[in-house]
């Protein structure tokens, strides 16, 4: 039976089919649901959210060891996070099979930069698959295991958004059983010091040569013969674009992307005429060609930049023009995203905004307080970034700056690696504030669970971290707890936190507006006899306030009821609809 | 199933997820190829967001570009103005008449567009209007909006309704099936002639 499956959920199916034991992954866009529907629907899967993809790939790697399937994702800089465990996982290999999918994000829909994972296991010295819909999501991530056994190795599985996050049809296969591989003490294999090491790298080099041999037997790459005159090489959703582009060229379809398979490509690129490489982002299998002395189009038609499409391929390869189909004249306003209606962060950046401090700000929905008109975040790099930065602002800068800085950061990114930037502060005599947005939720990535929820992936409660005693137990004295909705009270804590000459946090307390147990009252309305039209509740950016020239009003399909626009309004001009004055 | 693109159009939050699910699981059950390609993460939070659901025999990109849609499903009005060149001139384009007006506008950096319908109706012939949260408010839900306009489209299919209704039983939560159940019957019956 064929079943309708998003990529990232034909994944956690492949890892089921598999028979993986251990799952542990940190949330981030576009690899998400992969975790989360092998925590829905795989009960025999052990599977958790870990603090961090280090610790998520640490916790997969002990798993190998320990003799289990094992596999762990993440997003593509999540990868980053990871490295450190990765670049030696190599060396050490695997006892239970080890698989860690990968999703990169061309085009950046929701993430801060467009890396190629591939660049990072070429470097790492560990195999790519690149699986091209559903039905190559699940199969892959069964393949994976099986090159993972066969080479003692880990396998990355790389995803792009389009595949994660498209639906296909998918084939179901049975679970196959496989039993818990005896964990044997082998320090030579799993104790990485230099002597050691140094034995593991030439046992990895061999290995890549092994496995160059596989990539050129396997039946993950194959020739699809068409006309010879054009040769296209492709893997992922670039061979899709690419085949609906040029259906008729013969195609080299890469499904095993590291290493390359480089009899078949030069036995490919003997029998067609010109010799092409579709691929998004880095030219990986295009140097990969170079390097073999092929002649081969590429970059040089293709950008490095964004997502393909088969328009695009058209275009730059066929040399079509782009139809012209501007057909209504008119200034279309842009729509970037904004917080919600109800939104615990935007009483905070209120307040930010007003006291027009510099903020160094971090990953997550409270990014958007970027954007007009709450224009209150200066800076944003990575997870946990903000807090060194603002120990580095004043490093720089002197503690008058500091005085005039706060980090924000969320819940859950702070524990992922906001902590060490704290104890960075307070070690080296920092007196930044740093202000934890706590909504109660990992929010951005579609609310998970994490270590401050006290909730595990699969609704267990469990030891709840313990924000105030954790910034205390490193060395913060001063920790107040706000809440953001209380723009006076927040207000003046922000004032004497900043003012104060020593590390501060401030716990912004208030759950995200979209959790199940929050409850407003309604939506409200604006009383146009009593609305002066001085435009402050505008200034909260709340997307259910509009301004209709004439007057202002409420939208009350959007409007949740949150009331923060009544702290604003001097003239008391929200009233409750149906009654109960605001 | 004829081969069909679809592009679902409207604000993170509006629902379009839902739709693209029952619009690909009706898609199986005529026995096509069906890719839905949708949007997660940060264009989810009251940004602009399109879903593309290609059907047919064989569907390789999940991507549908300018000119290729068949049907163009808009759940707000400003978001019909702004993927309008990705319909067909002879599209079936469904728009729901609600405005939800953007940062921009809000701030008052940009204005939101007049008369968006008529001057899509000057440029297409078959644009249809629907107040689609009247009509799901009228069912006891302004969420059942995404409903009522797949019930609108599937009068424009060749798909018979009650593979459509099987596709929502399966697809909406079981105490919800008689609330989206009515809500699809009155997007059907909106305008009998096609």
């Amino acid at each position: 039976m064929k079943v309708l499956m998003l990529g990232n959920e034909a994944i956690a199916r492949g890892v089921y089919e598999a028979g993986a034991r251990v799952a542990s992954a940190y949330p981030g866009t576009p690899s998400t649901e992969i975790t989360e529907y092998i925590a829905k629907c795989y009960d025999e899967i052990y599977c958790e959210w870990a603090p961090n993809e280090k610790v998520a790939l640490e916790v997969a790697i002990g798993a190998s060891v320990g003799g289990a399937r094992a596999v762990c994702a993440m997003k593509h800089v999540g990868l980053n996070v990871a490295a450190d465990p990765l670049f030696t996982a190599a060396y050490t290999g695997v006892n239970g099979g080890l698989v860690i999918f990968v999703a990169d994000d061309p085009g950046m829909h929701s993430s801060q930069n467009e890396q190629d994972t591939r660049l990072i296991a070429r470097a790492a010295k560990v195999p790519v698959l690149e699986p091209s819909d559903s039905q190559e999501c699940k199969d892959f991530a069964r393949e994976a295991f099986e090159i993972s056994e066969k080479f003692d190795t880990p396998v990355i599985v790389r995803l792009t958004t389009r595949v994660a996050h498209s639906r296909g049809l998918v084939e179901l296969g049975e679970k196959e059983e496989v039993p818990l591989r005896p964990y044997e003490k082998n320090p030579g294999k799993y104790v990485m010091m230099p002597a050691m090491a140094r034995k593991r790298h030439i046992a990895v080099e061999e290995r890549l040569a092994d496995l160059s041999g596989f990539s050129d037997e396997t039946s993950l790459n194959r020739i699809e013969w068409g006309d010879r005159k054009t040769g296209v090489i492709a893997s992922g959703i670039s061979y899709q674009y690419a085949k609906e582009a040029l259906g008729n060229a013969s195609f080299l379809k890469l499904g095993m992307v590291y290493p390359l398979p480089e009899k078949l490509i030069r036995e490919f690129a003997a029998r067609v005429e010109y010799l092409y490489v579709i691929e998004e982002l880095e030219p990986f299998i295009e140097d990969g060609c170079r390097r073999m002395g092929l002649e081969v189009k590429g970059k040089e038609l293709l950008p490095v930049i964004g997502e393909y499409s088969a328009t695009l391929i058209r275009e730059r390869v066929l040399g079509q023009k782009r139809e012209k189909f501007n057909s209504i004249e008119e200034n279309i306003p842009a729509r970037p995203p904004v917080m919600c209606p109800g939104c615990p962060h935007r009483g905070l950046f209120y307040v930010l905004r007003k006291l027009k401090l510099t903020v160094t700000g971090d990953i997550g929905c409270y990014t958007l307080g970027a954007q007009p008109p709450l224009d209150s975040i200066d800076t944003c790099v990575c997870m946990g970034a903000s807090v060194g930065m603002a120990h580095g602002i004043e490093k720089a800068r002197g503690r008058e700056a500091a005085r005039k800085t706060v980090a924000v950061i969320g819940d859950s990114t702070f524990i992922h690696s906001g902590i060490t930037g704290l104890i960075d502060i307070v070690y080296n005599k920092g007196t930044s504030t740093v202000i934890i947005l706590d909504n109660s939720t990992t929010g951005m990535t579609g609310h998970q669970d994490n270590p401050a929820t006290g909730i595990t992936i699969r609704g267990e409660r469990t030891r709840q971290v313990d924000l105030v005693k954790l910034c205390q137990a490193v060395g913060v004295d001063r920790v107040r707890v706000c809440d953001p909705f209380d723009l006076d009270e927040t207000e003046k804590i922000i004032r004497e936190e900043v003012a104060a000459d020593e590390p501060s946090v401030i716990i912004s307390q208030r759950p995200c507006a979209l959790l199940k147990n929050v409850r407003f009252k309604g939506a409200l309305r604006i009383d146009t006899d009593k609305c002066a039209r001085c435009r402050m509740c505008m200034r909260l950016g709340c997307p259910a306030i509009v301004d209709r020239g004439t007057h202002i009003e409420v939208d009350p399909a959007l409007c949740v009821g949150c009331d923060l626009c009544t702290k604003v309004c001097r003239f008391n001009a929200f009233e409750r609809r149906g009654g109960e004055n605001a | 199933m004829r081969s069909t693109s679809v592009m679902i159009v409207g604000v993170g939050g509006q629902g379009t997820l839902l739709t693209s699910k029952i619009l690909g699981n009706v898609g199986i059950s005529t026995g096509a190829d069906v890719k839905v390609s949708e949007v997660h993460g940060m264009s989810q939070r009251g940004g602009s967001v399109v879903t593309y659901v290609k059907m047919g025999e064989k569907v390789y990109s999940p991507i549908i570009e300018k000119g290729e849609a068949d049907i163009l499903l808009c759940f707000e009005e400003l978001e019909a103005l702004r993927w309008i060149d990705y319909a067909k001139k002879d599209a079936s384009i469904i728009i729901n008449t609600q405005r939800i007006d953007p940062m921009p506008v809000i701030t008052g950096k940009a204005r939101y567009p007049e008369n968006i319908i008529d001057k899509i109706r000057a440029e297409y012939r078959n644009v249809i209007a629907v107040p689609a949260l009247e009509i799901a408010s009228s069912c006891g839900s302004i969420k059942a909006a995404n409903v009522v306009m797949i019930g609108v489209l599937a009068r424009r299919t060749d798909v018979p309704e009650d593979i459509w209704l099987d596709a929502i039983r399966r697809t909406v939560k079981p105490q919800f099936v008689e609330l989206n159940t009515e809500a699809f019957r009155k997007g059907y019956n909106l305008q009998p002639s096609v």
